[in-house]
């Protein structure tokens, strides 16, 4: 039942991306790519690609997606509405207790040591999407062809001129594209 | 028709029409979304006061989901209550929705063209770049606190996470057990 598969696991996504933003990013990726087979890891790549380029939430943008993709509109309703739903009852609660309370301390706590965990699995999300652009295989090994020079300088370039000269994300993103299909013509 | 009714629908028109402006044309996250809903509500239409707004902007951070809809949910809710959050909702949601439909119909389109995969297959390279100086700050920021325990945290999410594939939800249920812990055992010192 794939309406069903779709609600829950982006009811999973929605109830567990504590942050916003990047940090729903981990969690799709566990439910979509590694739990179901949704997406591939490439597949996930692209869509974070789009999410930085278009406008709106990362999460609601790739529950539309991945529902259009498998089920198409109904689908992606489904996705849409399991992804919204746990916002719907937890922000309703934490604004009645803190009408309440005044009081948020022991959540503020307790997202206080979530943070540096989440750091980390935004992390490794962006490394499933560099390690397989560098490395052939899929992993980080240094076998004969198994690297690509480009790719591992562009990355390099991007961070240094988004560090350095805090240049616009999607300038540099799609500067990269550009680079790579220049290449691509000429060789 | 009695003039309570027509102001709230004026209301939910306005409200509707305006996360949907926003959520179209905000790129940039929810912290940006947010405080353009600041703006709207608070400066312009002034039916929230700035007190209330610091207040709703803790909530819709601290609850899990996109911090957007969070927001429109609380404001939502402060403006024109069930049917405030509805209507809302609605707006911030209908955009990444339509867009994301219409890409998703050209996606395998997209994908065949040999230009598009080249420009797609460079552009990781660049997304990954913008997550890894995202990263590279929010660490930067946990190492700063020169808290053990946080830092402790982050590594061995790391580990368990990428090489031993230990399932995020579970990751992110224990870290806040541990911090729910920690904040209890604090505050038990604390009164002694």
């Amino acid at each position: 039942m794939i309406y069903l598969q779709l609600f829950l696991a982006f009811l999973q996504v929605g109830a567990f991306s504590f942050g916003g933003g990047y940090a729903a990013m981990p969690l799709i990726s566990a439910q979509v790519v590694d739990k179901y087979g949704w997406l591939s890891a490439s597949d996930f790549a692209d869509l974070v690609t789009i999410s930085q380029m278009t406008p709106g939430p990362i999460a609601i943008n790739a529950a539309t997606f991945v529902g259009n993709q498998l089920a198409g509109i109904p689908g992606a309703l489904v996705a849409t509405i399991g992804v919204i739903t746990p916002s719907c009852i937890f922000v309703t609660i934490l604004a009645f207790l803190y009408t309440r309370y005044k009081e948020l301390s022991v959540l503020k706590d307790a997202l206080l040591s979530l943070r540096p965990a989440v750091v980390s699995m935004i992390f490794v999300a962006g490394l499933i999407i560099l390690v397989p652009a560098i490395f052939k295989s899929g992993e980080i090994s240094f076998a004969e062809g198994n690297f690509s020079i480009r790719p591992f300088l562009l990355f390099i370039g991007s961070v240094f001129v988004l560090r350095k000269f805090k240049l616009d994300p999607i300038l540099v993103m799609v500067a990269c594209g550009v680079i790579e299909v220049i290449f691509y013509v000429m060789i | 028709m009695d003039i309570d009714v027509k102001t709230k629908r004026a209301r939910l028109k306005t409200l509707f029409f305006s996360t949907l402006y926003l959520s179209t044309f905000t790129f940039g996250g929810g912290y940006v979304i947010i405080s353009l809903l600041k703006k709207k509500f608070v400066d312009e239409l002034k039916w929230i006061n700035n007190e209330e707004m610091l207040d709703y902007v803790a909530i819709a951070q601290s609850a899990p989901g996109p911090i957007a809809v969070n927001g429109a949910i609380v404001i939502g809710y402060k403006v024109c209550g069930l049917w405030g959050i509805f209507f809302a909702v609605l707006g911030a949601v209908i955009p990444p929705f339509v867009i994301l439909t219409v890409i998703s119909a050209f996606y395998s389109i997209f994908k065949s063209n040999q230009y598009i995969q080249a420009a797609l297959f460079g552009m990781k390279s660049g997304v990954s770049a913008v997550i890894v100086s995202v990263v590279w700050d929010m660490a930067a920021g946990v190492v700063k606190s020169k808290d053990a325990l946080l830092i402790a945290i982050m590594v061995i999410a790391f580990i368990l996470n990428y090489y031993f594939n230990v399932n995020a939800v579970l990751i992110i249920l224990s870290t806040l057990a541990i911090g729910i812990a920690r904040s209890l055992i604090t505050r038990r010192i604390a009164k002694r």
